[in-house]
């Protein structure tokens, strides 16, 4: 039985951690882009950064003023119990985000797009957003937050079957470089590749596997995976560090993430996540006990199924041979 | 490798700045502020310069440094303010308000997010004898954090937010920023923006263009979308 008691501090302690604690995997992987940098300028950014993380732990503020647009990504267990029911759920969530905002604080970016009236706790109309997925055969709830900026860094475009890789690398660079100018992507970031789907899975695939995936995690297409690889180092063969300046460093790592799409289309997205990567992951038992990570784990095997059932990981890979 | 940045001239600047301090700023210089620092963005710039409200008293004499940002900070319970972190916000979207703001104010140092073109530096910021300088990475918001040691005074908070308020902060080594324009209107982002773009054609070798064309879209990616 998971309480709604439970919910909420796990959601108010992600929403402290992510906005003050670098995760491991983006430092590391920093870290060897600083070793790998030749431009003076992009290096002394980038140690700049690892300072600035630093003194985010020790003083236990967040890492960036900017504290984007908080939001959750739950995975409920098929065995999971909630007494209270989801309202209940996205009723803590949402004070969770309002509580977070003054304690940590946060800066209350959430105003309404066209009054631009501002609560003062990043909770209104459709704020945070809630998306929801679900995982068989366990018992628990895994709350994940990101805090991604919003206004620069991310692009869609409809690309057509004949645009093929060629079309895909050319979007990749384009949102790259136009974003990349002056650093309003704020890169060196964990790029994140949407395909497929319809114009709005395309987008949140993307977003998903710019935030949602660490660095270092391939998809498991071997394909896709090499693709990965290949628009990581095509985007570092830029010329481009971080702020626009002359360097090698732009893409942390790459994540695609693809969905079945319309026979005519190839839609393609493209995000940045940023300097700051901010995201953490509660796992809460049925005992209440909750375990804290960074790495969201979000794409399971069940996500990513492409058969019409799913009973067992051996069946849907032969069935898919 | 060693020290990244070792070899970048470094200085720290008593505010209000001078105009010989000013003078002696040149891109790629690595600076850090004493003094009180100013934020002000869309909010205020509308209410002072659409609606006509009078800017603070003895805003001049306080600070003449323009901080493009809004403080993640929050009421402390005693009547202050816990300011956690700050960030700078992109600059571009103000040229409009920009050159009517430095002469009002007597502002000579614009503090932001990613510069302001060339035009703006020579139509904008170069008669007014102002240069801009940058934060890094973005953000640095725990170390710019850091460097904040109070808030003098906050203006407007009740009708502008805690994000488009006026706050006046005390800072001590406040920093990094990296010079990006100085007074003759030189630009770092815009030299690196030139050598980054020697190569783009290059890079583009042997990828066909799509299919579909976008309206008003351009090919060339030598130039901004700002």
């Amino acid at each position: 039985m998971i309480g709604t008691d439970r919910i909420e501090k796990a959601a108010f302690d992600i929403m402290c951690k992510a906005a003050i604690d670098i995760p491991q995997d983006y430092l590391t992987g920093i870290k060897g882009m600083i070793d790998l940098e030749k431009g003076d300028l992009s290096a002394f950014v980038l140690q700049s950064m690892v300072e600035n993380w630093e003194a985010a732990t020790e003083d236990r503020r967040p890492m960036c003023a900017d504290t984007g647009l908080p939001r959750y990504y739950v995975k409920v267990g098929d065995k999971a119990k909630l007494p209270d029911g989801f309202v209940a759920l996205e009723r803590a969530l949402r004070s969770a985000t309002a509580r977070a905002t003054t304690d940590v604080p946060l800066r209350p970016n959430r105003v309404h797009p066209l009054w631009r009236n501002d609560h003062n706790n990043n909770v209104g109309l459709n704020a945070p957003e809630v998306e929801w997925s679900f995982e068989p055969e366990v018992d628990w709830i895994d709350i994940t937050t990101v805090h991604k900026g919003g206004l620069f860094g991310s692009d869609y475009r409809m690309l057509f079957p004949g645009d093929g890789i060629d079309g895909i690398k050319r979007f990749f660079l384009d949102t790259l470089i136009a974003f990349g100018k002056r650093g309003l992507a704020c890169q060196p970031a964990i790029v994140g590749v949407g395909v497929g789907g319809s114009k709005d899975t395309c987008m949140q695939l993307g977003k998903q596997a710019a935030c949602l995936r660490v660095v270092g995690d391939r998809n498991p297409d071997p394909k896709i995976a090499a693709l990965e690889d290949e628009l990581k180092e095509l985007g570092n063969n830029i010329g481009m560090g971080p702020m626009g300046f002359v360097g090698s460093s732009m893409v942390v790592d790459c994540h695609i993430e693809a969905g079945f799409t319309h026979t005519g289309g190839m839609p393609v997205s493209v995000h940045t996540f940023c300097l700051s990567s901010r995201r953490a992951t509660a796992r809460i038992h049925a005992d209440g006990s909750i375990e804290y990570r960074t790495d969201p784990r979000w794409f399971t095997p069940y996500m990513r199924r492409e058969t019409i059932g799913w009973e067992t990981p051996a069946e849907t890979s032969s069935a898919s041979a | 490798m060693g020290n990244p940045g070792r070899d970048l001239k470094r200085v720290r600047l008593k505010l209000p700045a001078t105009p010989e301090d000013i003078a002696a700023l040149e891109p790629g210089m690595i600076v850090f502020l004493d003094g009180i620092v100013y934020t002000a963005r869309e909010g205020a710039y509308k209410r002072v310069l659409e609606d006509g409200e009078p800017l603070p008293e003895g805003l001049a004499e306080l600070s003449n440094v323009n901080f493009h940002c809004s403080p993640a900070a929050a009421p402390d319970g005693e009547g202050g303010y816990r300011v956690g972190g700050v960030t700078a916000t992109a600059s571009f979207r103000f040229s409009k308000w920009m050159a009517e703001w430095l002469e009002r104010t007597g502002t000579r140092i614009v503090i932001g997010k990613g510069g302001m073109t060339r035009e703006d530096y020579a139509n904008i910021l170069v008669p007014r004898g102002a240069v801009y300088l940058t934060t890094v990475g973005y953000g640095t918001g725990a170390l710019l954090g850091r460097g904040i040691v109070g808030v003098h005074a906050v203006h407007w908070l009740d009708e502008l937010g805690i994000a488009q308020a006026m706050w006046m902060f005390r800072v001590e080594n406040f920093g990094p920023f990296i010079v990006d324009s100085d007074l003759q209107g030189n630009s770092l982002f815009a030299s690196h923006g030139d050598r980054v773009n020697q190569r783009l054609e290059a890079l583009y070798e042997g990828l066909k263009p799509p299919a579909l064309h976008r309206y008003g879209e351009t090919d060339d990616r030598r130039k901004e979308v700002m």
